[in-house]
């Protein structure tokens, strides 16, 4: 009913700029240090965790197509969502609660303003189109990351990792992850907009709030990503019969 | 004009030019198991100000968010100049809420914005009022509830209570409303904040052409603002054949009311409620008011 809502305002009436423009700011520019930074660990701790593996049975150069297809097709999307469930949808339903709380959601009803459109329809928005780019900067700091640690610390040859990842990834890995991330971002603006509109009294209420959208939110980011990888699946094995391969 | 008055099935729409800009017939508004208003009829006339009182807990603020629009009854009606609030489409009821002024508790201003964005809220939803105008008019309103300019570019967090509760006010007749509600307008300020927002409701009375709704449990507000006064009393306290207004009638007969606890709650004695609170180790106000 809620998301059903905000649908219908989304196409009914332009948002106002400046509700979308700082909502922007806030999901997008504020949230892309900690998305470079856990995007660069990610990327180095892969090259750490499966370097040995590798390197026992002789194919270490080989390590960028596995570190740079994991990235691109599940942890980039998954990590920049988790990041930014944590970081702004947590955020989002605390203002929210506290507006629901002080009775300011009333006053814009109150005021003609309808909330929906005031409040959900500018945040909806800068988690769906902001979303796939910091899954974008999640991926790319992870490939300079991984690349990083493998070449630099364990000395890899540098040539043979950027040969071989070079034909690791396809064009359909990138576009899966960003793909999911659409749906990612739906679902943590939605969520978390839920989550505060229906915050219960008190400062507990809000802090219950709060977490509860970050746990929704993420399990199901979880569920949701389960589900399309078996779709996108099937439809990269219609379109690369072969299927994939890191040698 | 007295609740419970017999009402003919006023024809919901059309605009009517009768007296009554209010009509409520058979309200009831239940949260989940628990019944807050009950079976409740009354007619308010353009032009009254209304002081629904009653200890908290009773259901004052529910039935005011009820009559706004802002809750949706789960039995029963109620009609704002003519037409009938549940019945409208979501444009038609914002168009209807914009001749609403509703002044909450806490003031309810919006923390992110100043105190002039705040203000000139109301007026920015309207289409084609030049910014020069919503300048004016703002100014105009701070000043008319006694504000100085400088507070314009303050946060809300920035001023008193009663400053916040006076911006309410200011945001609230800001597109001249045809009805202004109060909730609880005197609550949390001190005795002679408290008569300055009573003479701001006065005020705005002799100012504008208004209705006005103050929900508040302070009699000195209630005496002085206030035309007509209504008692409600908490649904679960009472039989069920019992009518939850115990009184409808002139504050000065307040004090001269048949039933007993009209009496007791105009002069504050707790009688027989606090061997209840006592005996049963807490109170049941915990619920909205």
């Amino acid at each position: 009913m809620f998301a059903w809502r905000m649908l219908r305002w989304m196409f009914t009436r332009l948002p106002h700029r400046g509700t979308v423009l700082i909502n922007f700011y806030h999901v997008g520019v504020l949230s892309l240090p900690v998305v470079a930074l856990t995007g660069t660990f990610i990327g180095m701790v892969l090259a750490v965790q499966s370097y040995y593996q590798f390197h026992a049975i002789g194919l270490a150069t080989h390590l960028g197509v596995v570190i740079n297809t994991t990235l691109v097709r599940e942890l980039g999307p998954v990590l920049a969502a988790t990041m930014l469930a944590g970081r702004v949808g947590s955020a989002m339903a605390a203002v929210l609660g506290t507006m629901r709380v002080t009775e300011q959601i009333d006053a814009l009803t109150t005021m003609g303003a309808d909330p929906i459109h005031y409040l959900v329809v500018p945040r909806f928005l800068a988690c769906i189109l902001l979303i796939p780019a910091l899954t974008i900067v999640a991926d790319f700091m992870g490939i300079v990351g991984g690349y990083f640690y493998s070449v630099i610390i364990l000395d890899i040859d540098h040539a043979a990792y950027l040969n071989h990842s070079r034909e690791g990834v396809v064009g359909f890995d990138l576009f899966n992850g960003i793909f999911k991330s659409f749906f990612f971002g739906a679902i943590i603006a939605v969520v978390s907009c839920y989550q505060g509109f229906n915050c219960e009294a008190g400062a507990e209420g809000v802090g219950k709030a709060a977490t509860s959208a970050f746990v929704y939110s993420f399990v199901l980011i979880l569920a949701i990503d389960l589900f399309l990888n078996v779709v996108l699946n099937h439809i990269y094995f219609m379109l690369y019969p072969t299927g994939a391969s890191i040698l | 004009m007295t609740a419970t008055a017999t009402i003919n099935e006023p024809d919901m729409n059309t605009k009517d030019t009768a007296a009554d800009l209010i009509v409520v017939d058979d309200l009831t508004v239940e949260f989940g198991d628990t019944t807050i208003l009950k079976d409740i009829s009354l007619l308010i006339g353009r032009g009254e100000t209304v002081a629904i009182i009653g200890e908290s807990g009773c259901g004052k603020t529910v039935l005011l968010k009820t009559l706004v629009g802002l809750i949706k009854p789960t039995r029963g009606t109620v009609s704002f100049d003519g037409r009938q609030l549940q019945r409208l489409s979501l444009a038609a009821l914002t168009r209807t809420r914009r001749r609403f002024g509703f002044v909450f508790q806490n003031a309810a201003l919006f923390d992110s914005m100043t105190i002039f964005d705040n203000v000139a809220f109301p007026l920015r939803q309207e289409k084609n009022v030049s910014a020069d105008e919503i300048a004016r008019r703002v100014m105009r309103h701070l000043s008319e509830v006694g504000l100085p300019s400088d507070v314009a570019d303050k946060r809300p967090a920035e001023l008193s209570g009663g400053m916040r509760k006076r911006v309410g006010l200011a945001r609230a007749l800001i597109l001249q409303p045809e009805l202004v509600v109060y909730d609880e307008p005197t609550t949390g300020l001190d005795p002679i904040m408290s008569d300055v927002i009573n003479e701001l409701i006065l005020d705005t009375r002799r100012r504008y052409p208004v209705t006005s709704i103050v929900v508040t449990h302070d009699m000195h507000t209630t005496r002085k603002v206030a035309d007509r006064a209504l008692m409600l009393y908490p649904r679960a306290r009472l039989e069920a054949d019992e009518p939850q207004v115990l009184f409808d009638g002139p504050p000065s007969q307040l004090e001269h009311a048949e039933d007993r606890r009209v009496r007791q709650f105009v002069r504050g004695e707790a009688g027989e409620r606090l061997d209840e609170l006592t005996k049963h180790g807490n109170g049941s106000s915990g619920q909205a008011s």
